[in-house]
């Protein structure tokens, strides 16, 4: 998230002109990128911008649900981890049973996320939204059963 | 010979049929699979063979005994001794876990079955399991409806795995080999379907291997590189993200929970291959995700500063870490996987094993048969159309192949690899040439052929498919009469090889007598039982670490040194109470208050395995911690010949080896006739002198000796004097013998 921040902040006149030319025809666009594909910085802005324009128009709310959740997931893996390396890692169970239950809700979430979503289909013919979740929560039970077990 | 039936009435019977069929196919081959291992069995009897299924067996018992708490936090005070094992933490217990589950579900069922049975059918029952885990995975490969039937009947009597499951042969490969097959069944379903259940239910049979079997790394890291070669290819999947992120972060979870494992999966090299593709993917597939979002422009300039900035930093990382010491570098047995000369010299008690040097090639066919040559055709098979399954099919070839010829016991996880790969060419073979509905395919190839304007019809030529096949009955019949042959003489190669060299459960020997009848040499246990009734409950027996095992689980006397291996410098000292004089040895065996040293002599009946044919080894283990009292250049000749008649060196005549093994031989012979059969020579008139130990049992046919370590004496003499005194000899000699001795050990 960090990066997206410090993108947004310092620079609001390319976003005043991305978001112009986005509502443009279609060939306003390309000139934009050209130049700025040039100088490296300007590039970067623009990159970041088109991210955070496309996330917010074409996600579903559900999904935006789902991400909220992920980026809980990541603060608190990043919370256990500075505390790892400022504190020390002692009781190296519970550290690494809690670390790897984020990880691993992550990247559950993450398949959650990817299955449910309209645009995968194809890829999963044969998983609905409902078996996705079921799978999801038995998946999640073994993780954390795991976990508890693991953290002494 | 299954498959032949089976696609002959494919054309006749209703699938409904067709599935009965392969149900009852199944449990034949199953059944095939059982009965063919148990040759042991039927010779001999219900006993455990070789060395560590004796410690598994020692284990389950205590296991059933005591329960599963006191099991896994027990401490054996028994072996090892006077350091004892913290046995509970140091082993795989999935092997000890399954038979004692067996065990009390069929107590509860009021079958009463003793323990021991049950340890012995163990690795036949789970073959069964195996042939079928093999049928699963060969089906996902291909659609032919006798591949997996082939598989399934080659997985199960091809004597590569055989030979680590025969009745009786109580190891961890017994349930491993079939947790291996299954466990990649699992993960090409999980990968087929993008399943996240799947992938939890491949990890759970990860976590069960890993629980079962050190050779778990294998999985540790062909998948990775499955994934990898996957990714390299341009396949990445949001399936294969699922799958393998789903498998990863619950399998390593699970892994964590065997305490013998513990923190490895974090901390070692071997596992870092998984960790990095994990990490990896999640970067692809936040590349992946960019890109559907913004331009292909703005997405190169992305793509390569995220890609340069994070492998910049996880190499930095990885290497910064390793060299902090936070990640422990790669360990012995694995270099020696890559270079095979390295145990040789840095670990000798690795290369000491037999079954870790290089496999010599006759041992491929040996053990393979012609599925060995059928395996090449079944990978070209799979590059023909290479989906994300093939792949894995050929990557696991290429690294199976290469590890099988490097360690001999290896071998065994190249052998499912073979089945499928063999099998899937076979039902190509056969599926091509018993195609039955010939003619009217004929016809219409005639007539699609000829006609031209088919291809001015269109579309691309390589789309349409020419109709192309065999339909000469000749060539059928030669083709699948020779298939037939070579199916039938796999058969009987397996047989043979199975009841041969397999079925020996190398604790009972048996040899022929002139007229044929059969001869049992049962006198390890004849040495173990009067070690168990004749001496008392605490009496330590020291023997080289072959014997460990054995001696805990059919003496159950506590031992210096056994196959776990762990403590290199508690093996040397063994190695050098054996190898040095007695005046040095008997210190050293009184230190670690040992009652009696037991060696195996193996020269009046030419048993090879005996311990004068490993004591280089002990030579060699020895010299690797005392590079300065031990040398092994002693024990050779001038010649550089390794001798023990006349010719043999001080050294070596002197060593206490040398002198139990052969006290008292030349009684057993005319004046002058003794005779070593193992080496084939002659020895000298005069044996050698014992004064620290004293004969105590030497078993029926001399292999096994035990020696009681005398007490102090008892007016204080030292042992030399003592025994020359009682010998009669003047003092005068000793005299001047004990002043050499003086000088030597000070």
């Amino acid at each position: 998230m960090a990066p997206k921040k410090n993108a947004r902040e310092p620079t609001p006149s390319a976003a005043a002109t991305t978001q112009a030319s986005s509502t443009a025809p279609a060939s306003v666009p390309p000139p934009v990128k050209s130049s700025a594909s040039k100088n490296g910085a300007a590039n970067w802005d623009q990159v970041l911008q088109n991210i955070c324009n496309h996330y917010v128009k074409e996600t579903p709310q559900r999904i935006k649900l789902i991400d909220v959740f992920l980026l809980f997931l990541v603060a608190v893996g990043a919370l256990q981890f500075l505390y790892c390396v400022l504190a020390g890692n002692y009781p190296f169970n519970a550290f690494l049973s809690g670390f790897s239950a984020t990880v691993g809700q992550f990247v559950l979430t993450i398949s959650l996320r990817v299955q449910t979503n309209e645009g995968n289909k194809n890829e999963f013919p044969g998983v609905s939204p409902e078996r996705a979740f079921a799978d999801y929560v038995v998946c999640s039970l073994i993780l954390h059963f795991f976990c508890v077990n693991f953290i002494n | 010979m299954t498959a032949k039936s089976q696609d002959l009435l494919a054309g006749v019977t209703a699938p409904k049929v067709r599935t009965l069929l392969r149900v009852v196919i199944l449990f034949f081959i199953a059944g095939a699979a059982v009965s063919s291992r148990l040759f042991s069995v039927i010779r001999f009897e219900s006993i455990i063979h070789e060395f560590d299924p004796w410690f598994n067996f020692r284990a389950t018992k205590y296991l059933v005994a005591n329960g599963f708490y006191k099991f896994w936090d027990w401490f054996d005070d028994r072996t090892w001794h006077p350091l004892g094992r913290v046995t509970g933490g140091t082993l795989y217990p999935g092997l000890m876990v399954t038979s004692g589950a067996i065990y009390h579900a069929l107590r509860a069922l009021t079958i009463p079955v003793d323990i021991r049975n049950i340890c012995v059918l163990l690795a036949p029952a789970f073959s069964g399991l195996t042939a079928y885990a093999t049928y699963l995975l060969t089906n996902e490969m291909t659609t032919s409806p006798s591949a997996g039937l082939l598989a399934a009947i080659f997985m199960g009597i091809a004597p590569g795995y055989i030979s680590r499951s025969v009745a009786g042969s109580y190891d961890n490969e017994a349930i491993a080999i079939f947790l291996l097959v299954f466990t990649f069944f699992l993960w090409i379903k999980a990968l087929k379907l993008g399943s996240m259940l799947w992938g939890a239910l491949c990890a759970l049979f990860y976590g069960y291997m890993v629980a079962s079997w050190g050779g778990y790394a294998f999985i540790t890291c062909l998948l990775p590189m499955h994934a990898l070669v996957l990714i390299c290819m341009g396949r990445y999947s949001t399936r294969l993200y699922v799958s393998y992120t789903t498998w990863y972060a619950l399998g390593t979870l699970a892994s964590m929970q065997i305490p013998f494992v513990g923190f490895l999966p974090v901390k070692t090299s071997e596992h870092m291959p998984a960790l990095g593709i994990f990490g990896f993917l999640q970067l692809i597939g936040f590349i992946q995700y960019v890109r559907s979002a913004i331009s292909g422009r703005q997405f190169q300039t992305f793509l390569v500063t995220l890609l340069v900035a994070t492998f910049g930093l996880g190499l930095a990382g990885l290497v910064g870490l390793t060299s902090l010491g936070y990640i422990a570098p790669w360990g012995g047995r694995f270099y020696s996987l890559w270079d095979t000369g390295y145990a040789k010299i840095h670990i000798p008690i690795i290369a000491s094993v037999s079954e870790h040097q290089p496999t010599a090639w006759p041992s491929f066919f040996f053990d393979l048969n012609f599925l060995i040559w059928l395996f090449p055709a079944g990978v070209y098979l799979c590059f023909q159309n290479l989906r994300d399954e093939h792949v894995f099919i050929v990557v696991y070839a290429m690294f199976g192949s290469y590890f099988a010829g490097v360690m001999v016991r290896l071998m065994l996880t190249l052998t499912p690899v073979v089945c499928v790969a063999a099998a899937i060419a076979v039902s190509q073979i056969l599926d091509t040439y018993l195609s039955v509905k010939v003619p009217i395919v004929d016809e219409t190839a005639a007539s699609s052929t000829d006609s031209a304007p088919k291809k001015a019809k269109g579309g691309l030529r390589a789309t349409e498919k020419p109709n192309v096949g065999i339909f000469n009955n000749l060539s059928k019949v030669v083709v699948t009469g020779a298939m037939t042959i070579y199916l039938l003489m796999f058969v009987t190669h397996c047989t043979w090889v199975t009841s041969n060299a397999y079925s020996s459960p190398s604790v009972v020997l048996a040899s022929r007598l002139p007229d044929g009848s059969q001869h049992i040499i049962d006198d390890y246990r004849e040495a173990y039982q009067w070690l168990r009734q004749n001496t008392k409950e605490d009496a330590k027996i020291m023997s080289w670490w072959d014997y460990g095992y054995q001696i805990g689980g059919m003496a159950d006397r506590p031992t210096l040194v056994d196959n776990n291996t762990w403590n290199n410098t508690h093996i040397a000292t063994v190695g050098k109470a054996m190898s040095s004089r007695e005046e040095v040895s008997y210190p050293i065996m009184r230190q670690h208050e040992v009652d009696y040293v037991l060696v195996v002599f193996g020269g009046l009946l030419g048993y090879s395995g005996d311990d004068i044919n490993k004591f280089l080894w002990m030579v060699r283990i020895a010299e690797g911690i005392w590079p300065d009292e031990v040398k092994e250049r002693d024990f050779f000749t001038a010649r550089g010949e390794y001798k023990v008649d006349h010719d043999a060196t001080e050294t070596m005549k002197n060593s206490l080896m040398y002198k139990m093994s052969y006290y008292n031989y030349n009684t057993l012979f005319p004046s002058g006739q003794a005779v070593d059969r193992v080496r084939g020579v002659r020895m000298p008139d005069q044996g050698p002198v014992l004064d620290t130990v004293e004969e105590a049992f030497t078993s029926e046919n001399w292999i096994i000796r035990i020696y009681k370590v005398k007490d102090l004496d008892n007016v204080g003499r030292d042992h030399g004097a003592a025994a020359a005194f009682a010998r009669g000899q003047k003092k005068k000699k000793i005299q001047k013998k004990r002043g050499a001795r003086v000088l030597r050990v000070d």
